[in-house]
């Protein structure tokens, strides 16, 4: 008789009923394939693997997180409250102790979802993870979380949203940004002033296998980590690193991915990402559900695996190793880093532009963030989208100082309404969200 | 006439049901190592002076084989595995005659890995020389493509004389259940053909020459033919007997917790309205985890013969059973002493309850009488948690599509429907007891003493078809069937829908169906399109459709008549 090793819980969300449209890649086949795996492979029927039946979240759970404009229910549809809810259901099993890790097999994904949502990018329009997280930190106390993604995509939604905020560490390992989607996730984003080396990029180059990802999470991630000591390790568990994914250019295979999920010890995992529905999907995710319960994968692999296609060349491995060279120098450094970034008095500005992908809207963003080695810091948004949309959004942080709250409480109460649509205010102190 | 019979783990149970309701019911102990010499004295004093040559159907319930498979006595037969990438397929292994052998398909039934035959020979001649007579043959997604699991009956047919194939006892997918469904069925077949074939040539040795019907877990029925092919199907039916007896008496526009408070367990199930709940993957016996469809039943070992005890101050009932309550003569406390000692039982010695009573009284300071009342209460609660605990899990359970997530039913039952032998003392005292559960009226139902055996005899012949087709590979399967054959690439839903139908009818009424009073529905219907690249190059289609479990036409639930001229 088959028995998990570690109690590992499931939400397994395939969303039959919705897609983006008809041959869109996030469609309704993307779970089926691994649906039917899981099923035959009786995983679920595994003594300490439990499936659990997905949540559903709220408006209030969504505005812990971002500023959608103009509201949570005209960015989102059905499927993403599902989709989150499966997340969440993940994370409060793990925390109420009735599972020790979790795998919420869910879709639509999240990871490039900003902090402040006009529309959908890169086929997310919430962040799933850190509507979760921040649920979990609402409703638990949880502090100090380290997310690590292993989508072949850079996550930049997810880095935007931890920019700032020194307790949460967020490391993303993902195919080079000169050659994939969303064209960011280098080395010298790590962090804004208040949360220099809580992010950390490790661009791999395209044709990275499993040799070279497993190096990066043993001599980098790991070491990272360990030091960082989070409460939670969240993995956003994209899965289109995989050599057969159509998106990408990567070379990583099923048993990759479960050594990777061994090493990694997650405490919980969010499906990200993953197009390779039928060569890949129905093999990596059983693979990380074994990994994750802790039960023998060694007879896993596609039916095209071969071993002697999947080998790296020496200047791949050598650029890897340069890369984690680099990124926990960065890490050892980040201290030193800080002064170097507050180069000015009181606060940090910055102009972004980002581009909406899936739904074709072009934002403008301008940033302030007030410098504090209290607290994450008052954080100040004006935004403005190609649709005409002109927000304000003002965040108080988790564990905001004093003079953090009376900085963003000033700018919320200054701030103009003629100038803006709409201004929000995101009090994670009272776990409140103001509109007006 | 119709005679409904159940063979209980304690009772066997027998009705001979007419036009205007039962005629006539008789109650045996059941004698488990000689099953059959019960069943045949349960049917002589059910007929006893009665004309045979009106009775019209015979539909059993046994547990015949259950305990075999509990206590690990089956028989030795041989079990071929085709695995392919995934778990390790040794972490399935029943018995000693396990064999993993070579073959993969994947997930749409494509080959990937081909049949080693030479393999296949030689565990052929193995099994032949160690006179092993059956066998059951798997492969990892046959219900996508059965080529396999048939090309492996080509192969050891010279060396067995009775092979299984995985793919014709579900179209469900699970590779694990699969093994272990063909396993039991490969493993039960001797017994179960030995008893039945015996019970056959007995009634018609004696005038009673229907063809017999059996019951199965799913509360459907199938005659005794057909089960040849599936004779596992009658292990673990008991459960759906009393589910169909309460279904005699349900209301239609009610959900009912089903109660049969038996010796040793209650059984508990819902009914919504006129629908028994199909438990979601198959029925599990001892460690066998198996695709056997079944409803949704589960047990709590609290009955009348439950032992009664003292622990930290608390009242503990069960889960085991020594034999008889004190009232009867036996050893221990029992939940039946408590109902003698409150004056509700007509049977039985009250002096022996009472003073067994009184001993445990004693203990927390109580008298008997307040004692009494006190295990009863606590019976009532432990099953009313326990039904509450099912619900849980029934409402739980998972959803896979956005529509069912936000349109999800919840099964809250509004009234309680009390079986077996001390049903309407547990109805009264359900009624009373105060809990934070609130299901609504307890009602014994009627006949409570012999419900289930009036269940196995209302029960209509069940079946369920799963169909399977990939336009862009154009094939089209349906397990339970060995049915396959070639698809035109623009087949619809339309035209899956249409033969998953067909395929229902024609498989009930080869297993004894009526064709006049089928009542078929879809339980399942999806359709996916393939995409690779930027192309739709298909289209995925599953459809599931079944006889839908329930009473056969011609029933009265309100005035318990039969009106059918057939019958």
């Amino acid at each position: 008789m088959l028995r998990a090793k570690n109690t590992t819980g499931l939400v397994f969300f395939p969303a039959f009923d919705w897609a983006i449209s008809p041959t869109h890649p996030e469609r309704e086949e993307r779970l089926l394939y691994t649906q039917d795996q899981v099923l035959e492979e009786g995983l679920l029927d595994i003594d300490g693997i439990v499936e659990l039946k997905p949540d559903i979240v709220t408006v209030e759970d969504i505005n812990r997180v971002h500023f959608c404009v103009p509201d949570a229910e005209a960015v989102t549809t059905e499927s993403h409250f599902i989709s989150a809810g499966g997340a969440k259901t993940i994370g409060k099993a793990v925390l109420d102790k009735k599972i020790e890790r979790g795998f919420a097999l869910v879709r639509p994904p999240g990871h490039h979802a900003n902090r402040v949502v006009h529309g959908a990018r890169g086929f997310c329009n919430i962040n799933i993870e850190a509507v979760m997280i921040e649920y979990l930190r609402a409703t638990y106390g949880v502090d100090r979380v380290a997310i690590v993604d292993t989508d072949c995509h850079h996550g930049d939604g997810t880095q935007d949203i931890y920019w700032h905020d020194p307790d949460t560490l967020f490391i993303s390992i993902h195919q080079d940004g000169r050659t994939l989607y969303p064209g960011s996730g280098f080395l010298n984003e790590f962090g804004g002033p208040n949360a220099v080396g809580t992010t950390i990029n490790l661009p791999l180059p395209p044709e990275t296998c499993d040799e070279g990802f497993l190096y990066a999470v043993e001599h980098a991630v790991l070491p990272i980590l360990d030091e960082f000591q989070p409460e939670l390790i969240i993995n956003s568990a994209g899965q289109d690193n995989h050599y057969s994914d159509p998106i990408t250019n990567m070379s990583f295979s099923a048993q990759g991915y479960a050594r990777l999920t061994e090493m990694l010890k997650a405490d919980i995992a969010v499906l990200e990402g993953g197009y390779s529905i039928e060569g890949a999907l129905p093999y990596v995710n059983a693979g990380i559900i074994m990994a994750m319960a802790g039960i023998d994968y060694s007879y896993l692999r596609e039916p095209d695996y071969n071993p002697d296609h999947l080998r790296q060349p020496a200047s791949i491995k050598a650029e890897i190793d340069k890369v984690c060279e680099d990124a926990l120098k960065l890490w050892a450094n980040r201290h030193e880093l800080t002064q170097a970034l507050r180069s000015r008095d009181g606060s940090d500005s910055r102009s972004r532009q980002i581009f909406y992908d899936t739904d074709n809207i072009l934002e403008n963003q301008y940033e302030t963030i007030r410098f504090c080695d209290d607290c994450a810091g008052a954080l100040r948004i004006e935004s403005s989208s190609s649709y005409g949309a002109n927000i304000l959004g003002i965040h108080i942080p988790r564990k905001a100082c004093q003079a953090c709250i009376d900085q963003a409480n000033e700018w919320f109460d200054h701030g103009e309404y003629g100038n803006f649509s709409q201004i929000f205010l995101q009090d994670r102190v009272k776990d409140r969200y103001l509109i007006k | 006439m119709i005679i409904g019979l159940d063979a209980g783990g304690t009772h066997t149970d027998a009705v001979l049901l007419g036009a205007e309701g039962i005629l006539h019911k008789v109650k045996v102990p059941t004698d488990s190592e000689h099953l059959f010499d019960t069943v045949m004295a349960a049917l002589d004093t059910l007929m006893a002076d009665r004309d045979k040559a009106e009775v019209a159907r015979i539909v059993l319930s046994t547990t015949l084989a259950t305990n075999m498979v509990v206590q690990n006595r089956l028989p030795e037969v041989g079990v071929l595995v085709a695995g392919g990438p995934g778990l390790n397929p040794e972490c399935f292994r029943v018995g000693e005659e396990y064999h993993v052998v070579s073959g993969a398909l994947d997930h749409r039934g494509r080959e990937i890995e081909p049949l080693d035959e030479l393999e296949l020979a030689s565990i052929g001649r193995e099994l032949q020389a160690k006179n092993i007579r059956c066998a059951g043959v798997v492969s990892k997604f046959s219900v996508r493509n059965p080529a396999h699991e048939l090309r492996m009956v080509e192969i050891l047919t010279p060396y067995v004389e009775t092979i299984f194939m995985g793919h014709t006892f579900s179209g469900a997918l699970s590779f694990p259940r699969r093994i272990n469904t063909t396993y039991l069925n490969a493993a039960v077949y001797p017994i179960h053909k030995n008893f039945f074939e015996a019970v056959n040539r007995s009634l018609k040795a004696q005038g009673l020459s229907v063809p017999i019907r059996i019951l199965k877990p799913d509360g459907g029925t199938m005659d005794i033919k057909s089960s040849q092919g599936y004779p596992a199907q009658t292990i673990l039916s008991g459960p759906s007997a009393s589910v169909m007896g309460a279904l005699a008496s349900a209301d239609s526009e009610k959900t009912s917790l089903v109660l049969d408070v038996g010796g040793t367990t209650t059984d508990m199930a819902i009914l919504l309205g006129n629908s028994p709940i199909i438990a979601p993957h198959g029925i599990e016996l001892g460690q066998h985890k198996t695709l056997i469809r079944a409803l949704h039943t589960e047990s709590i070992g609290v009955g009348g013969d439950s032992v009664v005890r003292i622990a930290e101050g608390e009242i503990v009932i069960g889960p085991d059973r020594q034999g008889v309550a004190m009232a009867f003569g036996g050893p221990v406390v029992t939940t039946t002493d408590a109902l003698a000692v409150l004056g509700q039982l007509d049977a039985g010695d009250k002096d022996l309850a009472k003073a067994g009573v009184a001993g445990l009284a004693e203990q927390l300071g109580l008298t008997t009488h307040e004692m009494a009342g006190k295990i009863f209460d606590t019976a009532c609660r432990r099953i009313l948690l326990a039904a509450a605990e099912m619900i849980e899990t029934i409402n739980s359970r998972p959803v896979y599509t956005v529509h069912e997530m936000y349109e999800g039913l919840k099964v809250q039952p509004d009234q309680i429907l009390v079986l077996g032998g001390p049903a309407k003392q547990f109805a009264a005292r359900l009624d009373v007891i105060e809990t934070e559960l609130e299901y609504g009226a307890a009602i014994p139902v009627p006949v409570w003493q012999v419900a289930n055996a009036k269940g196995c005899a209302l029960a209509r012949t069940t079946c369920e078809v799963t169909v399977y087709a990939d336009t862009a590979r154009r094939v089209l399967t349906a397990q339970g069937e060995e049915f396959q054959h070639s698809l035109s690439a623009t087949a619809t839903l339309e035209d899956v829908l249409e033969i998953a139908t067909d395929l229902v009818k024609v498989k009930a009424i080869r297993q004894g169906a009526n064709p006049e009073y089928l009542q078929i529905e879809i339980t399942e219907q999806s359709e996916f399109n393939m995409v690779r690249g930027f192309h739709t190059t298909g289209k995925n289609i599953r459809v599931r459709a079944q006889v839908k479990p329930g009473l056969i036409h011609g029933y009265d639930c309100e005035t318990g008549q039969l009106n059918r001229p057939d019958l």
